[in-house]
């Protein structure tokens, strides 16, 4: 049998570098973000004036409300509206 | 407990309870290897890569309790991020016939060195913390002896020996795992 040599150790410590700065701080906020879509997407469901709203215009919707459009908010609103996910 | 020494299992459950540092521990464990598999198997671009990335962890999160096997978390994140990348590279094809057609075998040998990279990276995670981090800095994130001697206050000459050092641990630590 053949144990692995430090070369091979050295090598496949090399097979994963970090991302790219951001990612990773991008993605720990997704349960920050997952709980702001579910309040959003509760608050579409209960108000008929701001459904209407946000099927109007989505962007101006959230700033008339006093929620920030951020881009993942943004994208979980718009998969929501479209696939009802 | 450090959240490296801390099993999937354990994270799992404490993220489904809302602890945010568990989820932070589970990214930051499979950050790496989401990328690699994105970039070094299927070959996306950064732009195709980062879409992969989030979408992985966005998932991953959502869909947390349908996992029904809490340890099996890493072969999930792969399957994951397997099937993400395919669903890039045939929305591209649609666009662009004139890209050469990735083989999926290249991409399971590439995901199959990862594999082994990540038990490597566990491996680590068990070794003294500056052996941890001047491995990963030297190795993975590719850094100069000079920057790696000013960032950890480590007199440059003396980073060689101490990579060796740290390398030689490693492996000992490894041992019949890779035979």
């Amino acid at each position: 049998m053949n144990e692995i040599d430090e070369q091979q150790v050295a090598r496949l410590i090399a097979e994963l570098p970090p991302p790219p700065r951001g990612w990773t701080e991008a993605a720990y906020e997704i349960p920050v973000t997952q709980a702001e879509l579910d309040r959003v997407i509760e608050r579409i469901e209960a108000d008929e004036q701001f459904r209407t709203a946000v099927q109007a215009g989505l962007d101006k919707a959230l700033v008339d409300a006093g929620i920030e459009p951020s881009d993942a908010l943004m994208a979980g609103l718009r998969r929501h509206l479209a696939t009802g996910e | 407990m450090p959240a490296r020494q801390t099993s999937d299992g354990s994270l799992v459950k404490r993220c489904r309870a809302g602890d945010h540092e568990a989820w932070i521990a589970i990214v930051d464990r499979y950050s790496r290897y989401v990328y690699a598999i994105a970039v070094r198997a299927f070959r996306l671009s950064d732009a195709d890569a980062e879409d992969v990335f989030q979408e992985v962890f966005t998932r991953a999160y959502e869909r947390l309790d349908t996992l029904r096997d809490d340890g099996a978390l890493k072969p999930w994140i792969g399957q994951m991020t397997r099937n993400l990348c395919i669903d890039h590279i045939r929305s591209r094809s649609r666009e662009d016939v004139a890209e050469e057609p990735l083989d999926p075998a290249d991409s399971e040998d590439v995901i199959g060195r990862l594999d082994a990279a990540m038990a490597v990276r566990e491996a680590m995670g068990h070794l003294p913390e500056n052996c941890n981090d001047i491995l990963d800095r030297f190795f993975a994130r590719d850094q100069s002896y000079r920057a790696i001697g000013e960032q950890l206050s480590i007199p440059p000459g003396t980073i060689a020996s101490r990579i060796s050092r740290c390398l030689a641990k490693l492996k000992s630590s490894l041992g019949e795992a890779f035979a």
